[in-house]
């Protein structure tokens, strides 16, 4: 892995591939982030299945296979299909998962029609078209690798110079129309330049696993951090890193891809901060939800047992008959009473400790603040007659 | 100067009313939502916009704002435009417009509200901060400044709401059902805006569902059922007959 590293820097194929996948990955990052907080990460799916006629129209019209032509190309295929899109939605009836699917399949359907007739004609030029489908990563030279950070530059500049505009269009739309801005302009501008972060990924990723690289980085992002600024640059990081790391593992052996490594590695990323990222990750989320539960349960177990203190004795038979449980579990949660330091054992006899004390009398007065069932007849659990057992 | 009312902001003898529609009518396909409204609000006012369900009470705030397109009529604000207009103009939306877990903080959202004073590609900065803890400190929400917003209750983030329109310190605010489903710690908070609002002279016209209330916490009704039912001070447009008018007569309300 760590040659492999090095020869980024001295193997002339690697570098360009590595470099290419990490624009790829950073722009697609950046644009996610938004694509996706607008909810229209799917949106993406469309545009990117949509180069692919774009890509062989591009080809059948100019008979040039420079990759810039070929993308734009699928750009403005994307483009057409991405308003298209949002057209539908705005004047029709359909429901967006219904809009997507039937926008998707009909441009890919038609692209395929296109590459396959392309194929089947007699222009030998027309070999490796259908690399687009899954991205054939080998192929990026350095031109190419200029290309793509020409354009991604240019689209992170556009964030970045309106960064609060787009912050707020994807937040609040109708606010921001309310404060004068053109909101479906940047709207469309920003879709735009997703176009943009799909076209840099299309030689890398093609057409069909391109959505993955607008959607996990950022997905992965949100994760970790509650400011969007944040989010935006770690899914950045998270894209660039997946790019580099995807092909330098497609590079570690003979005939692996680098596309779907790239995304696979992505994907990785994902998982991983679906379950470990503080806060929002799933596991940290378990951790603290049985803590609490087992921090109420013994709560609950201090104020019976601090009733019993105070009115009567202390002991594992009085506490199995309150709780109308048996003598083995009323002893256990003793036990773990005492591993909190709440209760102790002196001379055979369970006392309550100085700090379980402490803890019950402010346990006792948080509930006080609780609604009070007594008028319907139920008890309060911490009701002082409850001493007579 | 002797002033003959108490309204600070319109020296002026003969301004021109905050709010004027004249013949408003939206429509989503066939069905009129509003149809021919003619409204005047005069300064200095709460005004409530109150009627039944569907009645067109958001969309009449919206089409006014230009936020959805009107299919016919003018408005004016200030006898000005909206383009002319828009920097005297606040915007309090329904809470329920905007999905409050996307990733920002309280005070984040608050100095949103002074976006439109920015202009074009002009980042906030540190006087754009303390302006907006300022707001929140009007609202009682100071403390949760830095919270990320879906942490907040719903009726702090209303308070959160009304904070980002006053950063906008316009002299006429639109507040949709700001009462809606809020505690009453935030719905004191929001009557104390209203009434530090109308002591400052401003102008804030609300949509409000509760019949109950509207009489005790504003000045100015208008009774709206796709038309306008009736418009005036309070006293004279809440009457049993308007009710009657606006709500059907099924309508029950111990007046």
């Amino acid at each position: 892995m760590f040659d492999l590293l090095s020869q980024i820097f001295t193997d002339y194929t690697l570098r360009n591939v590595a470099l290419g996948a990490a624009i790829l990955g950073g722009v697609g990052g950046v644009l996610g982030s938004f694509a996706t907080l607008r909810r229209q990460s799917l949106l993406g799916d469309v545009l990117a299945h949509a180069a692919l006629p774009g890509i062989c129209l591009a080809f059948l019209l100019s008979g040039s296979k420079v990759p810039l032509v070929l993308l734009v190309g699928g750009g403005l295929a994307g483009w057409a299909a991405a308003l298209l899109m949002l057209t539908v939605l705005r004047y029709t009836r359909l429901p967006e998962d219904s809009a997507l699917g039937v926008m998707l399949s009909s441009f890919f359907g038609f692209g395929i029609a296109l590459l396959t007739f392309i194929q089947h004609s007699s222009d030998a030029n027309q070999a490796g078209l259908d690399k687009f489908i899954f991205g054939q990563a080998a192929t990026i030279v350095a031109a190419d690798v200029v290309t793509m950070a020409v354009l991604g530059g240019l689209a992170l500049a556009l964030v970045a110079l309106l960064y609060k505009e787009f912050k707020l269009l994807s937040f609040d739309p109708e606010y921001l129309s309310s404060l004068g801005y053109p909101t479906r302009g940047l709207g469309t501008l920003l879709t735009s330049l997703t176009v943009v972060a799909v076209m840099i990924g299309l030689q890398t990723v093609g057409v069909v696993l391109m959505a993955a690289m607008l959607i996990a980085p950022a997905a992965a992002a949100r994760q970790w951090t509650d400011r969007l600024g944040k989010m935006v640059l770690l899914a950045a990081a998270f894209g660039a890193s997946s790019g580099v790391i995807g092909a330098v593992l497609s590079a570690s052996r003979e005939n692996l891809p680098t596309g779907p490594l790239v995304v696979l590695t992505a994907s990785v990323i994902v998982v991983v901060s679906l379950f470990f990222a503080p806060l929002r990750g799933l596991v940290w989320q378990w951790v603290r939800e049985a803590r609490n539960r087992k921090r109420i349960r013994l709560e609950r177990i201090l104020l019976d047992a601090h009733v019993l203190h105070n009115h009567g004795e202390l002991s594992p038979q009085t506490l199995a008959l309150r709780r109308r449980t048996s003598l083995p579990v009323a002893l256990n949660e003793l036990k773990q009473l005492e591993a909190q330091g709440w209760t102790k054992q002196e001379n055979g006899r369970w006392l309550l400790a100085p700090a379980g004390h402490e803890r019950a009398h402010r346990l006792e007065q948080e509930m006080r603040g609780l609604p009070r069932l007594e008028a319907r007849g139920v008890v309060s659990p911490t009701a002082e007659k409850d001493g007579a057992l | 100067m002797i002033q003959p009312h108490p309204q600070p902001s319109t020296l002026d003898p003969r301004p021109s009313p905050p709010l004027e529609v004249r013949d408003l009518t939206v429509a989503y396909r066939e069905k009129p939502v509003l149809w021919d409204v003619d409204l005047v609000v005069p300064p200095g006012q709460l005004c409530a916009i109150v009627g039944p369900n569907g009645a067109g009470k958001s969309t009449l705030i919206k089409a006014v704002l230009g936020l959805i397109p009107r299919a016919s009529g003018t408005v004016r604000f200030f006898g000005e435009d909206l383009k002319a207009a828009r920097s005297r103009i606040g915007y309090v939306p329904q809470r329920s417009s905007v999905d409050w877990d996307f990733p920002t903080s309280a005070l984040d959202v608050v100095v949103m509200g002074l976006y439109g004073r920015l202009g074009w590609f002009r980042r906030p900065g540190k006087k754009e901060h303390q302006e907006a803890l300022r707001c929140l400190e009007q609202v009682s929400m100071i403390d949760f400044a830095h919270r990320q917003i879906s942490q907040l209750s719903g009726g702090q983030q209303q308070r959160v709401f009304l904070a980002r329109a006053l950063a906008q310190n316009s002299d006429l605010y639109f507040m949709d059902e700001p009462f809606a489903g809020v505690d009453a710690v935030t719905e004191e908070a929001i009557l104390k805006v209203l009434h530090e609002l109308k002591g400052q002279g401003k102008t804030v016209v609300v949509v409000h569902h509760d019949l109950e209330t509207v009489r005790d916490r504003f000045d100015y009704l208008t009774l709206l059922n796709v038309q306008v039912i009736a418009s005036g001070p309070m006293g004279e447009v809440f009457t049993p007959e308007n009710l009657k008018a606006a709500y059907g007569e099924r309508m029950v309300l111990s007046l």
